[in-house]
């Protein structure tokens, strides 16, 4: 373990954090929000500070492997919370440190989960920054880091956090070098937001408001700026966001293809088709069953279900009105909905279509091998085999993914909640959705949860954003060994 | 540049790892999943499983808005294939690597339908710079330059022996010759020497001198070594064919041992002058009975590298004057350090300085490029390039010392009219010369208009 490296991305990391954190900063100072001001400045100083102290630790080897690549994945994504959670301390705006922690995360994990009840009294900065840590954490810290430093993003270890923070069963890049490839999708990510902060305003929306949405959007985050989330806000701007709900769903590398003319391709993207028809398949559906409570209003009922299956899906978490008055086939539609996820490579989180896609075909293979013993068949993707060892992690994800999931139930089920309560609010935040169903439904928050279950469920989301593995690895025995002093060969 | 690499083996890794350094957009195409994880893993490059010749994998690999297209794989009909395919999807340049002799002339009758750029045979260069070695046994590398007027040669100090502890200016009073030290290999780091550099045993030193004072170099440094008249090669690989050929027209006696039969039989063909043994060269007492103590050299060449060091330990243990060892591998080299009477040669190297020669000329952008050779030593940390001096090299005819050359750069020697200078502060550039230059792998140079500091306002 090439500990001096780690300390050095942690270092490089939190002055990057620094640097994004000035915007609000600014904004507090514009708004005379002195508390704000204060909490921000004290914030970035110190991070400034521990990023200079430990930058004596010079690395004497500077390659690292895939264990380094996991262990500073997990560790920038831990360390990016603690510190982002301390201007929502130290201004005041939330009492409790672990509350600040359970925000910040969720942030940055673009859960949406809030332990708030009351946010429109927030100041602005604070507001701001809640809803940009959705547009960090979305495409990811190090990914940012891998496109503006040099130091990190020149190097051939990169993939190793490059695979380790985005999304998916299988992480290619779109060209050659990481630190390009970086700049793509953080320039498809941005213009993105921009086009739909633009689209926002031409609806009429306040400019804080259009930002902040924004942001949450193409974080698939879901704070809102509002107490009733997205309700209040037009037809017009609740379809923009729907629609860019979905496209920020969308896997990133399918867009560059776009920029390069290659349409074939992305229209024979087996996993977009399948997003799309389960997107169709569930606006329909839902939409037959909230007709009669919406009076047969068709219009109405259209862009509420579709809202609410965008929301969901892409695990955004933003809702115009309260859907826990819905019938149970929706409920139930709507959890199916969580765990499926958006599609691999975008901001989205949950277990992500390619997965389940490949998880069906891969059952498949294997039923039909019962009754063929020696048969080979290779689970294919967009007409390409798939390695065994991309189908040996898939189960094994999708075994960490319930093991978690059941203990995460069987401790929420000390609080005493109802069953649906607790399996919901381990859904949201698992798979980084944010609103569940119950105590913790669109119109309410996690505030009623005790230290214990908010730290579980902080844990929760962190293991959803990184997919598991990188979080898990730090409790893996053997990861932390040291090797023993020696010349170092480098080849 | 954009440049797609068809073959992860161990040449297009290297070639990889090279011209990703020089900071070139790559993309390795391979079949072999497990070849290309190596480089998906510690190199900044794009990897795509695949055949390398199939036109819609090279489309996805961006083939058409290409640059350079390198094709090393194993086969040299893929590779031909590959460049093939690629030249008309539109990719400006072509090279492949091949190896059997048969295909020269195919390549010289289809050379308008191949357009090919440039066609490399590792097997063939390997063959040539042990040729080298064996005609000078007292270096244990030889590179030459100016077309073999100028040499840099590796010749180790030993410990207790007058070189050692010598500082450099002392040096070239005592050769009574022009030579100059370019590069030191001490404890796995190569240096660089200025004026006050001293000389320690167990230094590999790297001497520019003309060719025609080798000779003499030898003798005031005390290696001289017997004519090597009999050489013993183990493994009748591609470079044995290659090497076999070049010894026995230099009228040498050449042994090789094979252990297949069929490999045999084909050799005998192909080398009638050469004593081909059916047996394995592995077996040191089969190594005994062909002579081993009696022969002059002792190269091993099977596909297997350890085969290869250990048969060459046991030559070395018995006294076997010269003992050459091909390694294929890349992470040998680090600790496989030549000695005294051992070379170490590397076939893949040596590939990968000629393609990167091509690279920098190719970026260099003009007409006609002045860089004729570029040599990788001291496992690729130094290189010495040839240029040739024309009239938009800047400081012509300006005294050398008055002219700023940057640090870290070496003139090692200016050939002029057949004639081989070992420069001082008083000589100067001139139109037509070719000029040898040494330095650090890192300053990636493509011009010798790059050596100097401050580039003069035209």
């Amino acid at each position: 373990m090439n500990y001096r490296m780690i300390v050095r991305m942690l270092s490089i990391t939190l002055r990057i954090v620094a640097l994004l954190m000035l915007p609000a900063l600014v904004i507090a100072m514009c708004c005379h929000e002195n508390a704000a001001v204060l909490a921000f400045a004290v914030t970035i100083l110190l991070m400034l500070f521990i990023s200079l102290a430990t930058n004596i630790f010079k690395p004497q080897k500077t390659t690292f492997y895939a264990r380094e690549g996991f262990v500073i994945t997990a560790l920038v994504w831990i360390v990016l919370s603690a510190v982002g959670a301390l201007p929502f301390y130290l201004s005041g705006s939330i009492k409790s440190y672990v509350d600040c922690l359970f925000e910040t995360i969720s942030g940055f994990t673009t859960t949406g989960a809030s332990i708030l009840s009351e946010v429109e009294s927030l100041p602005y900065s604070i507001l701001y920054w809640r809803s940009f840590t959705h547009w960090v954490g979305g495409m990811g810290v190090l990914v940012f880091l891998l496109a503006v430093s040099t130091y990190a993003g020149g190097k051939g270890d990169s993939m190793f956090i490059m695979r380790a923070e985005s999304p998916g069963p299988q992480v290619s890049k779109l060209v050659p070098r990481t630190m390009q490839t970086a700049r793509i999708l953080y320039l498809i990510y941005t213009g993105m937001t921009v086009l739909e902060i633009i689209l926002l305003l031409l609806g009429g929306m306040p400019i804080f408001d259009a930002v902040t949405l924004s942001f949450g959007t193409a974080g698939t985050g879901g704070f809102a700026v509002k107490n009733d989330s997205i309700m209040s806000y037009s037809p017009y701007l609740q379809w923009v966001i729907t629609v860019f709900m979905i496209l920020f769903g969308v896997n990133f590398s399918l867009y560059y293809l776009i920029l390069l003319r290659s349409f074939g391709r992305v229209w024979r993207d087996e996993e977009l088709r399948f997003y799309l028809s389960v997107i169709l398949v569930s606006v329909i559906i839902i939409t037959l069953c909230v007709l009669p409570s919406l009076n047969g209003n068709v219009s109405d009922s259209v862009r509420h279900a579709a809202f609410q299956v965008a929301s969901i899906m892409t695990t955004t978490g933003y809702c115009t009105l309260d859907y826990e008055i819905w019938p149970q086939l929706c409920h139930v539609l709507l959890m199916t909905l969580m765990v499926i996820g958006a599609c691999a490579g975008s901001t989205g989180g949950g277990v992500k279509c390619s997965r389940i896609l490949m998880l069906f075909k891969s059952l498949r293979v294997e039923t039909q091998r019962l009754l063929h013993p020696n048969m080979i068949r290779p689970v294919k993707m967009d007409g390409k085999a798939v390695p065994d060892s991309t189908i040996r992690t898939l189960y094994a994800y999708f075994g960490v993914y319930c093991m978690i999931a059941l203990s995460t139930v069987l401790l929420l089920s000390l609080e005493g909640f109802t069953f649906e309560t607790s399996v919901s609010a381990m859904l949201a935040c698992l798979n980084n959705i944010g609103p569940g169903f119950n105590v913790v439904g669109p119109a309410a928050n996690y505030g009623s949860f005790s230290v214990f279950s908010k730290l579980l469920l902080s844990f929760n989301m962190l293991a959803g954003r990184l997919e598991i593995f990188p979080i898990l690895l730090l409790f893996a025995p053997g990861i932390w060994t040291r090797a023993p002093k020696q010349k170092t060969h480098t080849f | 540049m954009k440049i797609v690499i068809i073959g992860d083996g161990k040449v297009g890794f290297t070639l990889t790892q090279a011209l990703s350094q020089e900071g070139h957009d790559l993309t390795v195409i391979d079949s072999h999943r497990g070849a290309l994880s190596q480089a998906a893993d510690h190199l900044d490059v794009m990897v795509m499983e695949g055949n390398g010749a199939s036109a819609s994998l090279q489309r996805e690999a961006g083939v058409p808005s290409a640059d350079l297209l390198i094709a090393v794989t194993s086969a040299d009909e893929t590779n031909l294939l590959c460049c093939m395919v690629g030249r008309k999807l539109g990719c400006k340049h072509t090279i492949a690597r091949v190896r059997s002799s048969e295909y020269l002339e195919a390549q010289y009758l289809l050379r308008d339908e191949l357009g090919l750029s440039m066609s490399v045979n590792p097997e063939k260069i390997a063959a040539r710079e042990i040729f080298g070695l064996l005609k000078f046994p007292s270096f244990t590398k030889r590179e030459t330059f100016a077309k073999g007027r100028a040499q840099i040669v590796a010749i180790p100090v030993h410990e207790g022996s007058k070189l050692d502890g010598m500082p450099l200016p002392q040096l070239y009073k005592a050769l009574k010759i022009r030579v100059l030290i370019c590069a030191v290999e001490r404890e796995g780091e190569v240096i660089i020497p200025d004026g006050s550099f001293v000389l320690k045993g167990g230094d590999i030193m790297h001497v520019t001198a003309p060719a025609s004072d080798l000779v003499t170099l030898i003798k005031v440094l005390e290696l001289e070594k017997a004519r090597i008249r009999s050489v013993m090669l183990v493994g009748g690989s591609r470079i044995a064919v290659h090497l076999g050929k070049m010894l026995c027209d230099a009228g040498m006696q050449v042994k090789i041992i094979e252990k297949d039969y069929d490999k045999c039989m084909q050799l005998g063909d192909m080398l009638p002058d050469a004593i081909i043994t059916h047996a394995d060269g592995t077996s040191f007492q089969t190594l005994l009975n062909e002579g081993l103590e009696t022969v002059g050299a002792l190269i091993t060449l099977t596909n297997i590298d350890e085969q290869n060091l250990v048969i060459s330990m046991y030559g070395s243990h018995l006294g076997v004057p010269k003992v050459i060892t091909k390694v294929n591998r890349l992470d040998y080299e680090d600790f496989m350090r030549d000695s005294n009477n051992e070379s170490i040669i590397s076939p893949r190297i040596q590939v990968s300085s000629d393609i990167l020669r091509y690279v920098r000329s190719m970026e260099n952008r003009k007409d006609e490029s002045s860089m004729v050779a570029l040599h990788r030593m001291v496992g690729g940390e130094v290189e010495a390039l040839e240029f040739r001096v024309n009239k938009d090299t800047q400081y012509l005819d300006m005294p050398l010392i008055d002219v700023p050359v940057s640090k870290g750069i070496l003139v090692a020697a200016i050939s002029r009219r057949g004639q081989v200078i070992i420069p001082r502060g008083d000589d100067h550039f001139q139109e037509g010369d070719s000029v040898v230059i040494v330095t650090r792998s890192d300053r990636k140079l493509s011009d010798l208009n790059d050596i100097f500091d401050i580039q003069p306002q035209d």
